[in-house]
């Protein structure tokens, strides 16, 4: 057990610091907080420069352009650019998903077509695993595919498609088996989004940010070329997935959530709210909570470094910390008292918390549901019974 | 960064819960729970033979054992005189001791560390101490206890022999019968001073014992949860096993995350404390709290899950709850501790 840096870790702590520093303006981290959508230009930018940098891709091996490092080095790089809240990498879906899948079940060609321009932020991703009336039923996928020589001609609806009015590509869920049953029958697809027949409806949010879509697809053509692993062996390359989605993801939620606490300490501050002994607690507690997401991601990333596969630790830091994000940012809203209800210019920091605690309220729902984690937990690591 | 214990913490880890199983089953935890001693002064040899109380176990190994002595729920003061006593004098003793720093003017170690009611004199034969010590933990137990005392206008660090002098010690009834609180009525009672300093004494105890109780919860914490998901695969209700209800299995992968959680945080307090690293303070508080919360929640909702079977005396949970509930209340309470952090984190 040692929770410090290795000289290779520290040293490239050290360079991340340094070019961070470099790259963004020197009252970066003092800003107020940015409300809402991201500038997708500025973003697409600064993911070219992370790439340049070799910054994008760290745990992808070398030769699709990541750098084969330990997960360890994406956790420092999460943790780096949170404490200054640097911009994130363009491609959320891609870096996490679609790209760790085509490298465990993709062909060569779909490597060189997709993994590079992933890293550089050239091609974006988006999901397409979601169905109208499916929600948290994966399985229950009904958009289809049939095949038509060297073409899948792909009819359905998917919703909730994270980045899909912005993607060039989309991983795609689909049943290839007419009649086939739950997890049989499904193949997984690489479906070009600037293909005839796909139609992105942005669909506008609680907060009033269109962030994610509903996706129609009619007689959308897609080469067999483009088909990820075996076809009607599309449930278990979901899984990977899967995965991925929530294997990396602790790291980055904790990262954020430590910019939120900050964040948080510093309104409670200004707004004279640091005094009041029953706000202490309740921040105390928090900060808890962020203590304990923040080693219990340590723990799991030591698992899989160690074993190959993540602890079931893991499963648990998307649960608590979409809760504990909830807590924060209601907190932070409560502490603004009625100027809370203000909203866009005049607001305190134009709104920023009001558009968080809102946008809060999504994350006990997106990437798995909180009552389908819980399923996860009692099932896979308790043993318990399937619920039905 | 690596977190993890080593091949060796973890084989003395299997050793530890293999022999805690065999010689502390629930049953006669329960019985020596109910009995007038608390426990068998017999197993402190067996502890010594085993290397429990070797100095040479750093305050991770500790940890792993403070871990299992948990979800045994040991009867014995092994806690009180590694954890407490030996803290305070820089190793374990030979013989079961603990350390007595509550009364009057403190309650907990920090005031302890400044102010305590309990007097010395110097006497032409030595020290004597005058005073009352509350909320002595295994005092019962305890050959030796270090007492806090105030020589002149400092606090000091004494040795008294309770096996002399056994009509000081007062046990008290106390809710967890496996680790028993009491007083000392000190009369005149001669002592031996202890030549160190007693603020960074009190200091260093803290810090360990908050970190080894952090480990003993996770322990515990685990124990009820395995008591309570084995109840919830096999007693049905309504033709099917209640853990098949999300009522139940959503209250239990509650306790779930809560303890990875508190274990994550108790490992890094220990290793922390062992490290003198510079957040220890913060590492420990941070543990403190999670451990509390992850234990008396942890057996609050293992109690339910169990229905009325959990309620009773019979069952063993109860125990657990109450070694929780100790915890928890361990030189303040978790409220003391969030407003150290508080201090930490906004100043």
């Amino acid at each position: 057990m040692d929770f410090r840096d290795s000289p290779d870790e520290a040293e490239f702590r050290s360079e991340l610091r340094s070019w961070l520093a470099a790259e963004l303006p020197p009252d970066w981290g003092e800003r107020e907080p940015h409300v809402g959508r991201w500038d997708f230009e500025a973003a697409r930018r600064w993911t070219r420069n992370l790439f340049d940098a070799g910054y994008a891709g760290l745990t992808w091996p070398t030769e699709y352009g990541g750098r084969g490092l330990s997960p360890t080095y994406q956790g420092i790089y999460l943790e780096e650019t949170a404490r200054i809240d640097a911009p994130d990498h363009i491609g959320v879906i891609g870096l996490g998903m679609a790209g760790p899948t085509i490298i465990a079940h993709g062909t060569p060609e779909q490597k060189e077509t997709h993994l590079r321009g992933i890293l550089s932020g050239e091609t974006i991703f988006c999901q397409g695993f979601s169905e109208p009336g499916s929600g948290s039923d994966l399985a229950s996928v009904r958009t289809r595919s049939e095949r038509e020589g060297d073409e899948f001609v792909v009819n359905g609806q998917k919703v909730w498609s994270s980045y899909a009015h912005v993607a060039d590509y989309c991983i795609l869920l689909t049943r290839s088996e007419a009649g086939s049953q739950k997890h049989r029958g499904l193949t997984y697809l690489l479906v070009d989004m600037h293909s005839e027949g796909v139609e992105v409806r942005p669909l506008r949010q609680i907060t009033g940010d269109p962030e994610f879509n509903e996706v129609f697809l009619t007689d959308v053509r897609v080469p067999v070329s483009n088909v990820v692993g075996e076809v009607g062996g599309g449930w278990g390359v979901a899984m990977t997935t899967l995965l991925h989605e929530r294997g990396t993801l602790g790291f980055a939620l904790t990262a954020r959530l430590d910019a939120l606490f900050r964040r948080l300490v510093s309104t409670a501050q200004k707004t004279g709210a640091a005094s009041d002994p029953l706000v202490r607690d309740r921040i105390a507690d928090l900060y808890v909570d962020l203590q304990g997401l923040r080693f219990t991601n340590y723990r799991s990333l030591t698992a899989l470094m160690k074993t190959g596969v993540p602890g079931p630790e893991g499963s648990v830091a998307k649960l608590h910390w979409s809760e504990a994000n909830q807590r924060l940012t209601s907190l932070a809203r409560e502490l603004l008292g009625a100027d809370g209800q203000l909203d866009g210019e005049g607001a305190f920091w134009n709104g920023y918390w009001q558009y968080q605690q809102l946008r809060s309220r999504g994350n006990t729902i997106e990437a798995g549901t909180s009552e389908i984690l819980r399923n996860i937990v009692a099932e896979r690591v308790l043993g318990l019974p399937r619920s039905r | 960064m690596d977190f993890a214990f080593s091949e060796e913490q973890e084989m003395l880890r299997a050793a530890a819960r293999e022999w805690l199983a065999d010689r502390y089953p629930a049953d006669r935890v329960a019985t020596l729970a109910d009995g007038d001693e608390g426990w068998d002064p017999g197993v402190w040899k067996e502890l010594t033979e085993l290397g429990w109380l070797d100095p040479e176990l750093d305050l991770l190994e500790q940890a792993v054992l403070a871990e299992e002595a948990g979800y045994a729920l040991l009867p014995a003061p092994w806690f009180s005189s590694v954890a407490l006593a030996g803290a305070a004098v820089g190793g374990p003793p030979s013989r079961p001791a603990t350390l007595a720093w509550a009364d009057d003017a403190a309650r907990t170690l920090r005031e302890a560390a400044n102010t305590v009611s309990c007097r010395a004199d110097d006497d032409v034969d030595g020290w004597r101490l005058t005073g009352v010590k509350r909320a002595v933990p295994d005092v019962g137990a305890a050959a030796i206890a270090v007492v806090a005392a105030r020589e002149h206008d400092r606090v000091t660090l004494f040795r008294v022999d309770l096996a002399d002098h056994p009509e000081v010690v007062h046990p008290l009834s106390t809710v967890d019968r496996t680790r028993r609180l009491g007083e000392l009525r000190l009369d005149g009672t001669p002592a031996e001073r202890l030549d160190l300093d007693a603020g960074v004494a009190l200091r260093t105890v803290r810090r360990r014992a908050l970190a080894l109780l952090a480990c003993e919860a996770a322990g515990l914490t685990q124990r009820a949860l395995d008591l309570a998901v084995e109840h919830a695969k096999t007693r049905t209700q309504f033709e099917r096993p209640i853990g098949s209800y999300q009522g139940v299995s959503h209250r239990l992968a509650n306790v779930y995350t809560a303890l990875a959680l508190a274990r994550s945080l108790a490992y890094r307090a220990a290793w922390c404390v062992a490290e003198d690293d510079p957040a220890q303070d913060e590492a420990v508080a941070s543990a403190a709290v999670a451990a509390a919360r992850a234990a008396v929640g942890g057996c609050e909702n293992a109690i339910q899950s169990m229905g009325g079977i959990g309620f009773t005396w019979d069952h063993p949970l109860h125990r657990y709850y109450k070694r929780a509930q100790w915890i928890a209340s361990f030189d303040g309470s978790p409220s003391r501790h969030r407003a150290e952090l508080a201090d930490l984190v906004l100043g």
